[in-house]
């Protein structure tokens, strides 16, 4: 597949050309996908299609082989660390929920709270100037009730919203979400998608999902990946159907 | 709270240890020193001497607690920088003996003259001056865990990888310190002392003074740790413990914090080794031992990993059950402490402080639910 030539300025993601292997298997094979600011994108594809991988290499985690990725048009997260990528602007949802357990649920925001991130200013941090804001974030994602609740104690469809609701504290531009209602209730995935949507109106979201009903409940652009690189892209309606979509989906 | 900052971590429970801390380090040495050694009242030094060496290790106990309590980075290799403050303060003592070794050499200690050595080595030098070792108690542990925990932090050595090196490295030094040519006096180690800053090391003050020393260093190291602990960074710690990715991904740097982490533990640990030596009077390789160190973590692991205050207890009670063990059954001890580490871990996960706190728990759980709930509305 060719790589899509388009100029870098202006966008908020910019992949080209990006490709990962694993002891000889390809799990990114010449990826090329654009998100601009303030886009929310579905992407799905089958087991394996790279979606996490995709995710790791844009968060840092993993190195890509070769392959350009720019955040702002101009900046080349292929250089950078985990750390140095989330102070940069980039959010980070997992499969899992991944939240402090030991931790309130207050101090999970709180930690997620944009700021200094070194361990000396940790050490002479003042606590309460930030009241507000986490109150605020805590009203968003409907946990205020249980702000002094440990967040071990959370239901999973809560933990899942704590960890979206310290994604929001962290301030991204971009947020990357890995299947944020997979094991949700109805009910929790319906609200999810509101949240996001929320979210959504003021910065950029990628979010990975298997979960069809969902994808059409969010009512965006949808990528769908296949060996590592990019299938077909366009509307939900679009995109299912599209013949080579449906025969990776329900030809094998 | 302008206190929270002058004096980090003195609250309540903080000024209580304070207080027991302070208060022993009078009382003791009053006991031993004032108080006529026919009263019942009276302390006799070895047991001044004894006391002393369960607090150097509740110091040890205290630094591995903020490592594996609060930042789940499980050393294996404590003792090593606990033996190198040992070390440091051992080659001061050794130089203070001066012309009085058994060979009567004005600089070399004895057993550098037994070895036919001419000079003093160049690593030697400086160890002359009290404020120099000192320096080296905190300079080299500190230095070995910056190295390491450089190397094996940004390389994401994690979990029991990161506990079989420490194990490694503090079992490379026990061979290295055996060796006669590293210049440390090999099997023996350093031994004879005779004065510490001028006062004869045997004496009943210096005695009574090394003791009060080593309760107001074990205050003050209980002082740091809580202002790290209480801190944000010690929340930041708490995170990493337990679910470092997600740290990292919120954009903390995981391997600056825990390299800071281990560092002030090492000179903790580095700290309490200097002054165990002089109340012991020895130190030699068998202090690198990897079974020394295990046994740090099941002290922790006895009074409650990530409390603080439960290293402190379980390096005593542990210490002061070896002692009366050691005395009425050696050969069992190994087997006593072995079973202790296993009931431990199935029976009180949380150890002796955690039994206490959860006991306290759920009776205020009991007491909540009796009286009809009320709703939580104040912010933090």
């Amino acid at each position: 597949m060719m790589s899509i030539r388009h100029d870098p300025q202006h966008t908020q993601l910019y992949l080209d050309g990006v490709s990962v292997s694993f002891d000889g298997f390809r799990a990114l094979n010449n990826l090329s996908l654009i998100i601009m600011p303030g886009e929310m994108r579905a992407i799905i594809g089958p087991n394996g299609a790279g979606k996490t991988t995709m995710m790791d290499v844009i968060t840092g985690k993993t190195r890509p082989d070769k392959g350009t990725i720019l955040f702002d048009g101009d900046t080349d997260l292929t250089q950078m660390d985990e750390a140095g990528i989330a102070t940069l602007g980039i959010g980070r949802k997992f499969q899992k929920p991944t939240v402090f357990e030991s931790h309130t649920v207050w101090d999970n925001i709180d930690l997620a709270l944009a700021g200094k991130r070194g361990p000396v200013a940790s050490l002479f941090h003042r606590d309460g100037a930030d009241n507000d804001r986490i109150l605020a974030i805590l009203d968003t994602i409907r946990l205020a009730a249980r702000r002094h609740a440990l967040a071990s104690s959370l239901s999973h469809g809560q933990k899942q919203w704590l960890e979206i609701g310290m994604l929001l504290a962290q301030e991204p531009k971009l947020l990357l979400v890995d299947e944020p209602v997979a094991g949700m209730t109805d009910a929790e995935t319906a609200e999810t998608a509101r949240l996001l949507r929320e979210i959504a109106q003021t910065r950029s979201v990628v979010v990975v999902e298997h979960d069809m009903t969902f994808v059409r409940d969010l009512d965006v652009k949808v990528t769908v990946l296949h060996e590592g690189s990019v299938l077909s892209d366009g509307s939900l309606d679009h995109v299912s159907a599209d013949p080579r979509v449906i025969e990776v989906y329900l030809g094998r | 709270m302008k206190s929270g900052i002058l004096l980090p971590g003195l609250d309540r429970a903080g000024l209580l240890f304070g207080a027991v801390a302070l208060g022993l380090a009078i009382l003791i040495p009053v006991l031993n020193l004032a108080v006529p050694a026919d009263s019942a009242f009276h302390v006799p030094p070895h047991v001044v001497a004894l006391m002393g060496k369960y607090l150097c290790y509740a110091l040890l106990a205290l630094s591995v607690d903020l490592v594996w309590g609060y930042c789940g980075i499980l050393s294996l290799g404590h003792g090593a920088f606990f033996a190198l403050g040992g070390y440091a303060m051992g080659m001061y003592l050794m130089r203070q003996i001066g012309p009085r070794g058994m060979y009567g050499h004005p600089i070399l200690p004895d057993f550098m003259v037994f070895l036919n050595w001419q000079e003093l080595p160049w690593y030697w030098l400086g160890f002359d001056q009290f404020w120099f070792a000192a320096l080296m108690v905190l300079v080299v542990p500190g230095l070995l865990a910056g190295l390491l925990g450089w190397l094996a932090f940004r390389s994401r050595v994690t979990g029991v990888y990161l506990s079989i090196i420490t194990q490694a490295m503090t079992f490379a030094l026990l061979l290295a310190f055996f060796r006669n040519d590293m210049g440390f006096g090999g099997n023996n180690g350093l031994t004879d002392f005779k004065d510490i800053l001028g006062a004869s090391i045997q004496a009943d003050g210096t005695r009574s003074a090394l003791f009060a020393a080593s309760a107001i260093a074990l205050a003050l190291g209980f002082f740091l740790c809580r202002w790290i602990v209480r801190s944000k960074l010690g929340r930041v710690l708490i995170a990493i413990r337990d679910a470092e990715s997600r740290t990292r991904f919120l954009g903390y740097r995981v391997e600056h914090y825990k390299l800071l982490v281990f560092v002030t533990s090492a000179c903790m640990a580095g700290v309490a080794g200097a002054l165990y030596v002089p109340q012991v009077g020895i130190i030699n390789p068998g202090e690198f031992s990897p079974a020394n160190s295990i046994e740090a973590v099941i002290w922790v692991a006895v009074g409650g990993r990530g409390t603080l205050i439960g290293s402190v207890i379980g390096a005593v009670l542990v210490n002061f059950g070896k002692t009366l063990l050691t005395n009425a059954l050696p050969e069992i001890w190994l087997f006593a402490l072995g079973s202790l580490f296993i009931a431990v871990t199935l029976f009180l996960p949380r150890g002796i402080v955690g039994l206490w706190t959860g006991y306290w728990t759920r009776r205020r759980e009991k007491q909540a639910a009796s009286i009809t709930t009320q709703p939580v509305t104040e912010g933090q």
